[in-house]
């Protein structure tokens, strides 16, 4: 029996590897393809970045707006709280009652902690 | 253990193979059809004619682009990181190449039914936000740097709502086996329990595909294509590869997950091809409503945008897994699924509504502008 589950837990992913493997040659073989038919010229205009007639001072990447970081930290608050919800999900029924009311509680501290971040207006885009 | 294909007894690897590569053919297809049809049917909402000269009626328009952009030139300005840039393509396209897997196209039609495959579904399609994170960083172009950001902040604002919104009808079918959900619904599809539910999955789906009107992060007018502005030819169009790819897979999912995919309502013993038509008229309709969408509803600003989510979809979709919970644990009757569903819905609509009539005062400085200063 156990042996039988693993072997179908392993078929079932079997299609996930292989997927991954023919995702990566579709993109590789088409941009191949691609080298191989497009002109390409070592021209050092065409290096340049893309912006409104003259180059950018420093690199790009250097400073980034606080607020998107802001948005990070909620984010990874509720993601950890729906990976909780999806094996409660899955069997609560069972468990009952007092299940129930333990994720009510549980959802009820995460939303008074929207709540406050909502108040402190740190849902606003600024 | 052997694998039933076509009525061939095949090995677990030789299986696995041949239904990717099917899937391949099926997407280059469809992704080419898709392509074709939105261009017709957005020409139609304007009053326009849409491509008609390549091939009858324009049919061959998306083959003819297809050749058109491998033949066109790679770039890659010199100042860009050389691995994020090259590798971000691969790296938003393979995860929605991903869900295919789990498609349940008709009843055992599906490369494999995975038990946990809605967890699988929104574990590995989230991971493109990755990808457009990495396109941004590489292109050192400040263009694509807010265009990454952007696309960052909005996947992981709206993956709350499209995932809450998925386990509201997985606790209803206490499963999330896709098959099995489409077999739990029997006479009345969930999108008649979840109502609320439905329309909070389609909008966090438009916004996860980076579709308008949620197209903040590739906006033409503010950021000039974000994250792609740097690309060009083929890895150019692998991103709108996997954008019609996740259209068809999102689209696909809904009408499994809240339409009854390819049961109802003729019931589970159909003919594969009363299957067919069913599945693919859901399908096509959910298609149908993004691209009407498009046509129809402006650009969202990106503080409306954060805002609806957050403050909108989130705390709707958390009521409704609680709403859910309770009818389950209490066994109240199913009605009441709907009617609270419904006020739900009307409440959404009612704060949409009254947002879209008092807009907040403009903020003093553009938010293109006061991202750039920051």
């Amino acid at each position: 029996m156990e042996v039988q589950q693993i072997d179908q837990l392993y078929g079932n992913y079997v299609p996930v590897l292989i997927a991954t493997i023919f995702g990566f040659v579709l993109v590789l073989s088409a941009l191949i393809g691609s080298r191989l038919l497009a002109p390409f010229s070592e021209e050092r205009e065409k290096g340049t970045t893309y912006e409104c007639g003259m180059l950018p001072i420093r690199r790009a990447s250097t400073n980034v707006g606080v607020r998107f970081y802001l948005y990070a930290i909620l984010f990874l608050i509720f993601d950890v709280e729906t990976v909780f919800i999806f094996p409660w999900a899955l069997s609560f029924v069972d468990i009952g009652v007092q299940a129930y009311w333990a994720m009510v509680v549980f959802i009820g501290i995460l939303a008074a902690g929207l709540g406050y971040a909502w108040k402190k207006g740190a849902l606003q885009w600024r | 253990m052997n694998y039933d294909l076509f009525g061939l007894e095949l090995n677990v690897w030789v299986d696995a193979l041949i239904r990717v590569l099917l899937i391949v053919g099926f997407m280059t297809v469809s992704v080419m059809g898709l392509i074709y049809i939105e261009r017709k049917i957005l020409a139609r909402f304007q009053r326009r004619l849409g491509p008609t000269r390549t091939g009858p009626m324009g049919l061959l328009q998306s083959l003819a682009d297809a050749l058109k952009l491998i033949g066109k030139e790679d770039l890659r300005p010199k100042s860009a990181d050389p691995w994020t840039f090259e590798f971000a393509p691969y790296v938003v396209f393979i995860p929605v190449f991903l869900g295919f897997v789990i498609v349940p196209f008709l009843f055992g039609w599906q490369v494999r039914v995975i038990e946990l495959g809605l967890l699988y579904f929104v574990a590995t399609s989230s991971v493109n936000i990755v990808g457009w994170v990495m396109a941004g960083w590489g292109s050192d172009n400040r263009y694509a740097m807010i265009g990454g950001m952007r696309a960052a902040a909005q996947g992981i604002s709206y993956e709350l709502p499209l995932v809450l919104a998925l386990l509201a009808v997985a606790m209803i079918a206490s499963s999330l086996n896709l098959q099995e959900i489409v077999s739990a619904q029997g006479r009345v599809p969930f999108v008649v329990w979840q109502p609320l539910a439905f329309f909070i999955f389609f909008v966090a789906a438009l916004a996860e595909m980076n579709r308008p009107p949620f197209d903040i992060p590739i906006g033409e007018s503010e950021v000039v294509g974000g994250p792609f502005v740097e690309y060009s030819g083929f890895r150019w169009s692998v991103f709108f590869l996997a954008e019609y790819a996740a259209l068809f897979i999102l689209s696909a999912i809904g009408a499994a997950v809240f339409l009854g995919g390819w049961a109802w309502p003729l019931g589970e013993e159909l003919g594969r091809g009363w299957q067919l038509i069913l599945m693919s008229a859901k399908t096509g309709m959910l298609i149908f409503l993004v691209f009407w969408v498009r046509a129809s509803v402006p650009r969202l600003r990106i503080d409306q945008l954060m805002g609806y989510s957050w403050k909108v979809l989130l705390p709707l979709a958390l009521a409704q897994v609680l709403v859910n919970g309770a009818v389950l644990v209490y066994d109240w009757p199913k009605q009441v699924l709907l009617v609270t569903g419904v006020m739900g819905l009307l409440a959404l609509f009612w704060v949409t509504e009254r947002a879209v009539r008092q807009p907040r005062t403009r903020p003093a400085m553009t938010i293109a502008q006061s991202e750039a200063a920051s």
